[in-house]
């Protein structure tokens, strides 16, 4: 592990000099490299593909020409420098296994009890872990309130983070407010937003989450997406797309960005275990890895995607070793252990930006509710199961447990915090209940920055047809 | 040469409509125009030179809507009369050089749209296969990577809908990416992209990120490409939401899209055809920018109105040839804007010739072609004499054998038997 990283600090220079140089490329080193290795052959049907030699003559553009043959025949048969590097022979008939030894271990910090198992952590503050438990425990109160209210009929639809606290607060709080947030998208069931989270910690106000869920005029959103789909460019906050991963390759371009403009922060993803079995998964793992963009790519594996089990969804051990498959560093975590998503978020958000890399964080963690309101989770897992998720290994009563440890809360704070959030959440959604729907111009409003006339005209025939059956268009009076 | 045509043109229609009541005052325009200044009018010049600051606010002319003021009137009318490249007349030597404005291809024209875009405003960057050192498949990227570096203009690896999905984010925190698909259907792996992401976000979001990206390729029937490499693209795009589609036909119109495209801030797609790269024109050396709605007056005319785009301009254009000798006049209109259509001129056009033939190279089901009659039969019924005809390519993959592919698509003799048919 200690000699991959040292050798990828060597080559990581070169890249960096020559990719991210705005400088012109000296031709003489492209003829020569030619000149010395045989053209490749064009594969797949298009067009000669000349950039693996040219990255050749880039990387060893200080080599001479001359030198490369001289490598080539020095090494005899122990080594070749094939297009991509130079590789070592062996004599062995021998595969790769298929799955490691040993499955890669899990950095976690605190035990189901709170107390520290390590000093090998971020340091917070008081006041930041007092407020990371109070997010936390409002995103419990949120996800309680905004379901009832989904079964009572009163919101159409509603997804919840229940055991996913930690790691939608820990990785917000372990962020600055500079660096852009690609929440999940997911699958053909719109779902998901387990990073509800991440917005609270923001500054998105409670009204503003009932508002987007219930549709009415306050939404930023102004009615246009489902329940949970938030998106807030104050607050950093990519609007949610239903559609399943389609948010990493979106991250990695505005990484891309940022890393062109040279700002201090980064992006972050999340998706889930079912997302990486996705093509936007593998080609924006990989289009991170070679644009040295500076993105965190967060999976959280809570081991169900809707009812298919990970043991359906992929054969590797988890996504934590596909990192390395494409030249990304990651890390492991306990997604149920609020510290350790916090230090993992910390150093990798360190890396990104100063060493502009991205970084992959496979938090396991599970999914202690439902997948949506739309789902039902018993019929495909025993409910012992996740009773025994919910009780033994619930987020945030380790982290409350490990605040008592510190003596930075008690339990009457807890029961006061608690019963606060509870009204304020019920106070929030009466008030969103009540608000008035959007009227009709929004649904023509910012299909275009300006509306062509087709759109013009289908709106003056929209409001003709409502005026003409006023009465079964009882919503928008005209 | 282009000006003497111009004048030419000018005179004999104006003989010719002396007694008819024509709204075509561009004429008189052009007639005085052509003296003065090659085609783009010096207060459209001075339009685009005002709005040097990095985010212009050109003059949108809206399909419907009359010209704001006289010195759009006149841009616009600059670019209806625009000639029939393809019949290449050669130049004098001697008269060449006293022209105003520079010879280009195609690919040139839409190289240096691109590059005069990524001078002006540094977050235009490009992403694409091959794009980089190789200059793109094309050449229409050649030296941009030389001159603006790796960052600006982005060699990316094989993941159309991955690398489209890219640009949306970066689109979305400020760049202007411009997307090449090296070959128009390959940018059906980013349908879910385009459609999902590029289309839905500034309406989902409420309004509060922008995509202003550019979504390019070479697509349409070249020689004998295959039917995987000869898809027309525009009949699966046109029902989606949010973006904007433009298809270029000559250099002229090509560089000035491609500007339009840039600076829009709604996600555009500009079609190009694989067959045109190659054609060379006269365009004016400065600055100007084309209408993303507007189409273009290739052939003022009586009879008939052709309405086609891309390609088949040039077929037409080939038939109207062949039909003025038979003593025909058709009025061929290049639509340019396939989305949104541009019914005002489609419209006034229809409106003098009561007759309308469509020349596409779509397929006959769910074209360009198909959306355009429906559109016509419902905003222009009462003033039709006969049935829309519509001529597409048939409902198959391209064939790959060169007589076999030939009859798929529209040729000029189809054109001229259609025009009798339709005006007898």
């Amino acid at each position: 592990m200690a000699l991959y990283l040292s050798k990828s600090g060597k080559l990581l220079p070169h890249f960096k000099q020559k990719i991210c140089s705005l400088g012109m490329i000296s031709l003489s080193s492209i003829a020569s490299c030619f000149s010395q290795n045989p053209p490749l052959s064009p594969e797949h049907g298009k067009t000669p593909y000349a950039a693996p030699s040219l990255f050749a003559s880039r990387r060893f553009g200080s080599v001479k020409a001359e030198n490369l043959a001289s490598i080539n025949n020095t090494a005899d048969s122990q080594a070749l420098n094939f297009p991509g590097g130079m590789v070592k022979f062996t004599p062995e008939l021998k595969f790769i296994s298929d799955l490691p030894e040993e499955r890669i271990n899990c950095y976690r910090v605190l035990d189901e009890s709170g107390h520290l198992l390590t000093s090998d952590f971020v340091e917070i503050d008081k006041d930041i872990a007092v407020k990371m438990y109070k997010e936390m425990v409002m995103l419990q109160t949120v996800d309680t309130i905004f379901y009832e209210a989904q079964r009572q009929g009163r919101i159409s639809f509603y997804v919840t983070a229940a055991g996913e606290e930690a790691i939608n607060i820990a990785s917000a709080a372990a962020l600055s407010m500079d660096d852009f947030v690609f929440p999940q998208v997911k699958s053909i069931r719109p779902v998901q937003y387990r990073e509800a989270g991440v917005l609270l910690w923001r500054g998105f106000g409670l009204q503003d989450l009932a508002n987007q869920c219930f549709g009415n005029v306050g939404d930023n959103c102004k009615g246009r997406q489902m329940p949970a789909h938030y998106g807030s460019k104050k607050h950093n906050y990519f609007t949610v797309a239903s559609t399943v991963a389609t948010q990493i390759p979106h991250a990695v371009g505005a990484a891309y960005s940022l890393k062109m403009e040279g700002r201090d922060a980064c992006t972050i993803t999340y998706f889930g275990d079912g997302g990486t079995s996705t093509g936007d998964f593998h080609a924006a793992m990989n289009f991170a890895a070679v644009l040295e963009a500076p993105v965190i790519l967060f999976c959280r594996n809570n081991g169900w995607a809707i009812s298919t089990p990970v043991s359906d969804q992929f054969r590797s051990d988890g996504i934590v070793v596909r990192g390395q498959a494409y030249g990304i560093r990651s890390i492991r975590v306990d997604g149920n252990d609020a510290l350790a998503v916090f230090s993992a978020v910390h150093m990798a958000r360190k890396m990104a930006i100063s060493e502009s890399r991205p970084v992959l964080i496979e938090a396991l963690t599970y999914r202690a509710g439902h997948h949506s309101t739309s789902d039902d989770s018993s019929k495909y897992r025993p409910i012992e199961e996740i009773e025994w998720w919910r009780a033994v290994q619930d987020p945030v009563a380790r982290f409350r447990k490990w605040l008592e440890i510190q003596g930075w809360w008690s339990c009457e704070s807890d029961t006061e915090l608690r019963d606060r959030a509870r009204q304020e959440v019920l106070d929030a959604i009466q008030v969103a209940e009540k608000m008035e729907k959007p009227d009709l111009g929004e649904i023509f409003r910012d299909v275009y920055d300006f509306p062509p006339s087709n759109l013009s005209d289908q709106e003056k025939s929209l409001r003709q047809t409502v005026q003409r059956h006023q009465r079964d268009y009882t919503h928008f009076q005209l | 040469m282009y000006q003497w045509r111009m004048i030419r043109s000018a005179t004999a229609i104006l003989s010719f409509f002396s007694k008819a009541s024509i709204a075509y005052t561009f004429v008189e325009t052009e007639a005085s125009m052509a003296a003065a200044s090659f085609g783009v009018s010096s207060a459209a010049v001075q339009a685009v030179k005002s709005s040097a600051s990095p985010l212009p606010s050109l003059p949108v002319i809206r399909s419907e809507a009359r010209p704001i003021s006289g010195r759009i009137n006149r841009s616009r009318n600059a670019g209806k009369i625009a000639t029939h490249a393809v019949a290449a007349q050669t130049e004098n030597p001697a008269s060449a050089a006293s022209k105003p404005g520079h010879e280009v291809l195609l690919f040139e024209a839409l190289r240096e749209g691109l590059e005069e875009e990524m001078e002006r405003d540094p977050r235009v960057c490009i992403f694409g296969e091959d794009v980089g050192h190789y200059g793109g498949s094309y050449k229409v990227s050649k030296g941009l990577a030389d001159k603006y570096g790796d960052l600006r203009v982005l060699d990316t690896p094989i993941a159309e809908n991955s690398f489209t999905g890219m640009a949306v984010g970066a689109a979305m925190t400020g760049l202007r990416p411009v997307v090449e698909g090296m070959n128009m259907g390959f940018l059906l792996l980013a349908f879910n992209q385009i459609s999902d992401n590029c289309g839905m976000l500034h309406y989902t979001s409420g309004g509060q990120f922008t995509i202003p990206t550019v979504i390019r390729g070479p697509g349409g029937v070249g020689r004998q490409l295959g039917a995987e490499h000869s898809q027309r693209l525009e009949s699966y795009f046109q029902s989606i939401p949010g973006i904007q589609m433009v298809a270029c036909s000559t250099p002229y119109n090509a560089k000035g899209l491609m500007k339009a495209a840039i600076r829009s801030e709604n996600p555009v797609v500009l079609f190009e055809h694989v067959l045109l790269y190659n054609l060379k024109e006269r365009i004016p050396d400065e600055e100007y920018v084309v209408s993303l709605e507007e189409a273009e007056m290739v052939r003022p005319g009586e009879h008939v109105t052709i309405l086609t785009y891309s390609r088949m301009r040039y077929h037409v254009m080939q038939a109207a040839k062949t039909l003025v000798n038979k003593g025909y006049d058709p009025e061929v209109i290049d639509i340019r804007s396939l989305k949104p259509f541009d019914l005002y001129t489609i419209g006034n056009s229809i409106k003098k010739t009561h007759k309308v033939l469509i020349v596409e190279e779509c397929m006959r089901t769910g074209g360009i072609g198909a959306s355009l009659t429906a559109a016509i039969n419902e905003n222009f019924n009462d003033y039709l004499d006969a049935p829309i005809v519509c001529l597409s390519s048939q409902d198959v993959p391209t064939p790959y054998a060169g007589t076999l592919e030939e009859v798929t698509v529209v040729q000029p003799s189809q054109i001229v038997t259609a025009v009798e048919q339709l005006c007898r």
